[in-house]
């Protein structure tokens, strides 16, 4: 449950935290788990190690009650105190020597234990990263760290501690069972006679935990959830006094979590002590039938009473059997949730191991016939161009038209149909990533900044060269005008901006991150609405100073403002996904369609204000 | 460099494993669970003392039997150790389940109190706190508690009654070899110190670096269509793999303490049974101690370090217990600066819908800072009749927002007072207050649930009807009926997958149905459409109609039709008037003016655009 702690109370803890227990089955689906595997198996050398160093010191935790069994049998015959020293320091020999061995096996195995964690982390975060943007518009934050923290936490236990002890289970069971054999057959047979009831609850018991807890780790992440929605959104929450929704929304939730944690623990205090129970029978036939046969010599009394203390030995491997089950069924049932993400093959993957083309790309643009539908929805209908480099293509269109998505199509934010996006006569989804986005820079209607600095946010798609990266993120900050607001923050361009730039305004915003994409000096720029919380006059100044920076550049504007696109080479008039109307400014103006209607609008408007 | 500039706060902070007065307020949650844990309590009693009994009573068969060759009442000692099992199962059943089901409605509560709290505290700490680190409360750090109450205190107590049951027999039994076999805890209260102080200093390492991967991952996942579109990839996994890299090392640090001091009580458990051996072995060759005894010694000793390791895990547990609610104490303790007056303290959540009132809105010299004096509102005083349309414009940065965040008290003023229909805003209830503002914010905000359920924001009074009503009026029902589901349509995470212009129809949507007395709009229509606009602008009308309305916008086509409009400069309230007074006036908003419509007057100049045709 909790993240980091070590799993402690190996060595002679007999009984595992009350916390953690169940008896789980090791038959229950776990086919994802060969892809977990290799990752652990790089790490074979440090378990062989671990394992070396487990034998050993299990072997010789095992042969304490065999000194002690001639201890006793010497102490009912009569011997010295010589003697008796020797078995004394013999005891202790052996158990300093079992404990350099723990310590040792204990600091490699965990330790790779935390070098897969680390590993998986990685993985995890890596393949992460190249999921597209549909992805995470349908997955929650909170669910995705979820998996990376408290799922990893269960993989982790799964490959370091259950391994462990599950090795040393099998040690001290394989050898205590043989020394009880070599002392006496029939006994081991009636030591071990309930053993079988314990295979019999494990199964039982088994599946009902893994299914249990699978269900409260899913809790667990829409708990979270829940949360993380409720204070993102913490001014409109406010706002509608929606506190109590909020917290009745939690309070079902989170009585869910209660519901299906209760469930779990009645079946857990059902079995687990069960395992002790059955144990204890154990040593009531050891006792009932061994007491015969030191009466009727066939033990001596040092036999009998090491006997009893290999099935007090036994009392651990038997109780961690069932809690190494559980720590296994938890690992599978989180591994199972992570690798559900790592394993996702992104349609746009597939183009990464296409060849970047011979000459670097100068931004020639085309779209051809290009349909596109998003969660079965039409968005883009037949929709065709083409954009000489320099040149400047404008988008204009109601809301929901598909403006944005034709822009997010051209860095394949989403993934375009073969063959009908082309750069520079390649079709988009041939270019590798890479190359693609670096020949394309954005800035949406909503940026996204980072909890840094204003330059550091700036400075986001170069290079970490200082001088020339200085340079361009100066020039950049220039032309969206960012330089005129950075005298009035603070530390000036030092200034860390909050999480997700809550201290800057959304014009603020806009151009930061409108300068984001000039620093990244790209061959074709996408404006979004990028500058709808600019004010006009400034809007005016960046559009000039942009129109120097990209001199010879291709431009694609998105606006709902006639005088932001009027100068565009061509205008592009979109309507539910199709092109209603092309041409310049003039040519639609004098069509006197749909562009020219919202010109008109637009100009009787400032008409109207100049005579009143 | 990365490293340095990663946020570390309160997590890394890490008090004491034991806290009288964290301890005392813990209790405070376990009290209304007081009957199930007295029964756990006395199911641990049972439990202790019965697990003293098998090496009891092996002592008395190997004495009283096997010794003496005598089978006869040998089945009454098995009888007896059939019953002891038996009850022992029950017991633990017994503790198990009650124990570990007090500890999860604790933990319910403990949730329940965060969250409600988390509701009350002020818009200001959020500025302050990221959400990662907050949801790390609610989720990782009562989670920790919740080992403390399953498996912490109660159990802690289980161990302590087996110590002294056990030390008490070996007394009984014999008090010479008694002393030799406790001779040895000085040395683990020695291991046992060592261990607890070097435990808790890389435990608290730990923490901090499990914040920072919480912080990373939230920001990042959040982000990662900007990391992908710039290319970031590679150097935030480097990030990533660095601070990923600093938990490991952390923990791999760790692992020596607990590598050395499990074995350590390991050895000296050994040394007891070798000092047993050697003082009592001599003790029996002389005759004054029986062969039973000594086994009995042997075997009680095994069982005697067993909780003493186990005390030593729950200290562990009971740190990190104390390390979480310190924090989550922390977290309760912060100050709620903005409340509803005493008169008010209990919410009455019929007042929220009730009391409408006529939205009569006076500023009167209002000073405030976000921060010190940094004043962001400079002695702002202006007044809003009741029906009335006011306009605030102005720069970025004039202050514009911070009037909407003052007027709905998100913040206090620091001097003047702001009152609606002549009551001093500090003087209402928080829920009053607002329930009489309609916030259309230009970032909507979406929540998980049904479009209707967007609308109604949990305001079940508003039917059906009503919402589509609403809906219909600013034109977003066309959109809304093409969905799949129409308005029972799944809003995924916070609407990305609505364009923005939807989201604001939705959220006009949203206030209108809720119809407030006071409607107040922040840059709310800058990124619509003119033809959405339009459509916007008449529905704006029919819902400014019956009452005060605040707009803050950025083009001042937006603001031109209103009644009165307040320019806003580095601020200062600099100029009011209507749209006319104001442009005779020849002044600020006369320069923003002819700024705006210049560029649309196509005086802009030539190098604007690349002009290739």
């Amino acid at each position: 449950m909790s993240y980091d702690r070590d799993f402690a109370g190996f060595d002679l803890a007999v009984q595992p935290s009350v916390g953690v227990s169940g008896f789980p089955l090791l038959t229950s689906p776990m086919s994802p788990l060969r892809k977990l595997l290799p990752r652990v198996l790089r790490y074979r050398r440090e378990f062989l190690w671990g394992l070396l160093y487990l034998t050993c010191a299990s072997g010789l935790a095992l042969a304490g009650p065999w000194v002690l069994r001639y201890a006793i049998d010497d102490l009912t015959a009569n011997v010295t105190r010589a003697k008796l020293g020797l078995y004394a320091g013999a005891l202790l020999g052996l158990a300093m020597l079992a404990g350099l061995f723990r310590f040792l096996m204990r600091r490699i195995i965990v330790g790779a234990s935390r070098a897969i964690e680390y590993d998986l982390r990685n993985l995890f975060y890596a393949r992460l990263q190249r999921l597209p943007l549909s992805y995470f518009q349908k997955q929650r934050t909170g669910d995705l760290m979820s998996r990376a923290t408290n799922d990893l936490n269960a993989v982790r236990m799964m490959v370091g501690p259950a391994i462990m002890y599950m090795a040393s289970t099998g040690i001290t069971f394989v050898v205590a069972v043989s020394l009880m054999v070599s002392i006496e057959p029939t006994l081991t047979l009636f030591a071990l006679l309930p053993l079988p009831l314990v295979t019999v609850v494990v199964k039982r018991a088994g599946a009902a935990i893994y299914r249990h807890t699978a269900r409260i780790q899913e809790q667990l992440s829409t708990l979270s959830a829940v949360v993380q929605e409720s204070l993102a959104g913490v001014r409109v929450v406010r706002a509608y006094g929606r506190e109590a929704i909020e917290t009745e929304r939690f309070r079902d939730e989170n009585a869910e979590y209660l519901r299906r944690n209760t469930s779990l623990i009645r079946l857990q205090a059902i079995f687990y002590p069960s395992m002790g129970f059955i144990l204890g029978l154990a040593g009531l036939l050891v006792l009932w039938v061994g007491a015969r046969h030191v009466i009727e010599g066939r033990i001596t009394v040092g036999q009998f009473v090491a006997f009893n203390a290999y099935l007090v030995m036994l009392t651990w491997p038997m109780i961690a059997f069932g809690f190494v089950t559980n720590l296994l069924q938890r690992g599978s049932a989180a591994w199972r949730r992570m690798d559900e993400v790592i394993s996702i093959e992104p349609a746009e993957t597939g183009s990464t191991r296409g060849k970047a083309p011979a000459r670097p790309l100068v931004g020639h643009l085309e779209l051809r016939d290009l349909t596109f539908a998003y969660n079965g929805q039409p968005v883009l209908d037949g929709v065709s161009v083409v954009v000489e480099p320099g040149q400047t293509l404008a988008l204009v269109g109601p809301t929901g038209s598909g403006k944005s998505t034709l822009l997010g199509l051209l860095p394949r934010l989403f993934d375009p149909p073969a063959g009908t996006v082309f750069i520079d006569g390649h079709d988009v989804r041939d270019l590798p990533l890479a190359t693609l986005r670096s020949t394309i820079a954005m800035a949406p209607q909503d940026p996204f900044l980072f909890s840094d600095t204003v330059v550091a946010n700036v400075r986001f798609g170069l290079g970490d060269g200082a001088t020339e990266a200085d340079a361009a993120a100066g020039e950049a900050m220039a032309t969206s005008r960012l330089d005129k607001d950075l005298e009035d923050l603070p530390d000036g361009d030092q200034t860390r901006v909050g999480e997700r730039g809550v201290t800057l305004s959304g014009g603020q915003k806009q151009r930061a991150s409108l300068a984001r994409a000039i620093a990244a000096d790209p061959r074709i720029l996408l404006l979004d609405d990028a500058l709808s919380a600019v004010d006009a006059y400034t809007e005016a100044e960046i559009l000039g100073r942009l129109g120097t920076v990209m001199h010879g550049r291709t431009t694609v504007i998105v606006s709902h403002r006639i005088s932001t696109v009027q100068r565009a080479d061509l205008i592009l008039v979109l309507d539910e996904g199709r092109v209603v109307e092309r041409g310049t400014h003039d040519e639609l103006l004098a069509r006197g369609g749909l562009y020219a209607g919202l010109y008109q609008k637009q100009l009787l408007e400032q008409a109207l204000e100049e005579v009143s | 460099m990365a490293r340095t500039r990663i946020a570390m706060s309160d997590d890394d902070v890490l008090g004491k494993a034991y806290d009288g007065r964290l301890m005392r307020r813990l209790v405070g949650f376990m009290r209304p669970h007081r009957v199930a844990i007295a029964w756990a309590f006395a199911s641990i009693v049972g439990l202790s003392v019965l697990q003293l009994a098998p090496p009891y009573l092996t002592k008395l068969a190997i004495d009283e039997h096997i010794v003496t060759g005598q089978l006869e009442g040998l089945g009454v000692l098995a009888s007896i150790f059939l019953t002891v099992l038996v009850l022992s199962y029950a017991f633990e059943f017994a503790q198990t389940y009650l124990m570990q089901v007090t500890g999860q409605r604790i933990i319910f509560d403990l949730r329940m109190r965060i969250q409600e709290h988390l509701q009350r505290l002020d818009v200001a700490f959020y500025d302050r706190n990221p959400v990662g680190r907050l949801m790390t409360r609610v989720t990782t750090d009562v989670d920790a508690l919740n080992d403390l109450f399953a498996s912490g205190v109660i159990t802690v107590f289980r161990d302590v009654f087996t110590l002294v049951g056990i030390a008490v027999v070996l007394f009984v039994m014999d008090w010479r070899l008694a002393i030799v076999a406790l001779s040895v805890l000085p040395l683990i209260a020695a291991v046992t110190q060592w261990f607890r102080t070097n435990a808790r200093q890389s435990y608290r390492e730990v923490r901090g670096w499990i914040a920072r991967i919480n912080a990373f991952l939230q920001e990042n996942i959040t982000g990662m269509a900007t990391v992908q579109l710039f290319r970031r990839e590679e150097r935030h996994f480097a990030k990533f793999d660095e601070v990923n890299e600093g938990h490991r090392d952390a923990n791999i640090a760790s692992i020596f303490y607990y590598a050395v001091f499990y074995p350590a009580i390991e050895i000296l458990g050994a040394l007891a049974i070798a000092a047993i051996l050697w003082f009592g072995g001599g003790w029996t060759l002389q005759g004054t101690l029986e062969l039973g005894s000594l086994v009995a010694f042997v075997l009680y000793s095994q069982r005697f370090f067993r909780p003493i390791q186990d005390l030593s895990e729950k200290f562990n547990v009971l740190q990190s217990a104390m390390a979480s609610s310190e924090r989550i104490f922390a977290l309760l303790d912060t100050s709620v600066d903005i409340v509803s007056p005493q008169a008010f303290a209990a919410p009455t959540p019929s007042s929220a819908t009730t009391k409408r009132g006529p939205g009569h809105i006076r500023f009167e010299h209002v000073w405030f800072a976000y921060r010190d004096e940094n004043w962001v509102l400079e002695d702002v005083s202006f007044e809003v009749a009741p029906g009335q349309r006011v306009g605030v414009v102005g720069a970025t940065g004039a202050g514009k927002t911070t009037v909407i965040n003052l007027l709905m008290r998100f913040y206090d003023i620091q001097r003047g007072r702001i009152t609606i229909d002549r009551v001093d805003i500090r003087e209402l209830p928080l829920d009053t207050l607002r329930a009489r503002f309609g916030l259309v914010l230009q970032d909507v905000y979406l929540f998980s649930g049904t479009v209707a359920d967007n609308i109604r924001l949990g305001r079940e009074s508003i039917s059906d009807a009503e919402v589509r009503r609403a809906a219909e009026a600013v034109h977003a029902d066309r959109f809304i009926r093409a969905l799949p589901d129409g308005y029972e349509m799944a809003v995924a995470e916070r609407g990305a997958t609505f364009s923005v212009g939807q989201r604001q129809l939705l959220s006009f949507a949203r206030a209108l149905a809720h119809d407030p007395a006071v409607l107040v709009l922040d840059e709310a229509t800058s990124s619509i459409d003119t033809d959405t606009e339009r459509l916007i602008q008449e529905a704006l009308h029919v819902l400014m109609a019956d009452r005060t309305t605040i707009a803050v916008a950025h083009r001042l086509s937006t603001v031109q039709d209103m009644d009165e409009i307040l320019v806003f400069h580095k601020g200062r309230l600099r100029e009011q008037g209507t749209h006319q007074e104001l442009l005779s006036q020849r002044g600020l908003y006369h320069t923003l003016y002819e700024l705006q419509y210049r560029d649309q007057e196509s005086q802009i100049a030539p190098e604007a655009l690349p002009a290739t045709t």
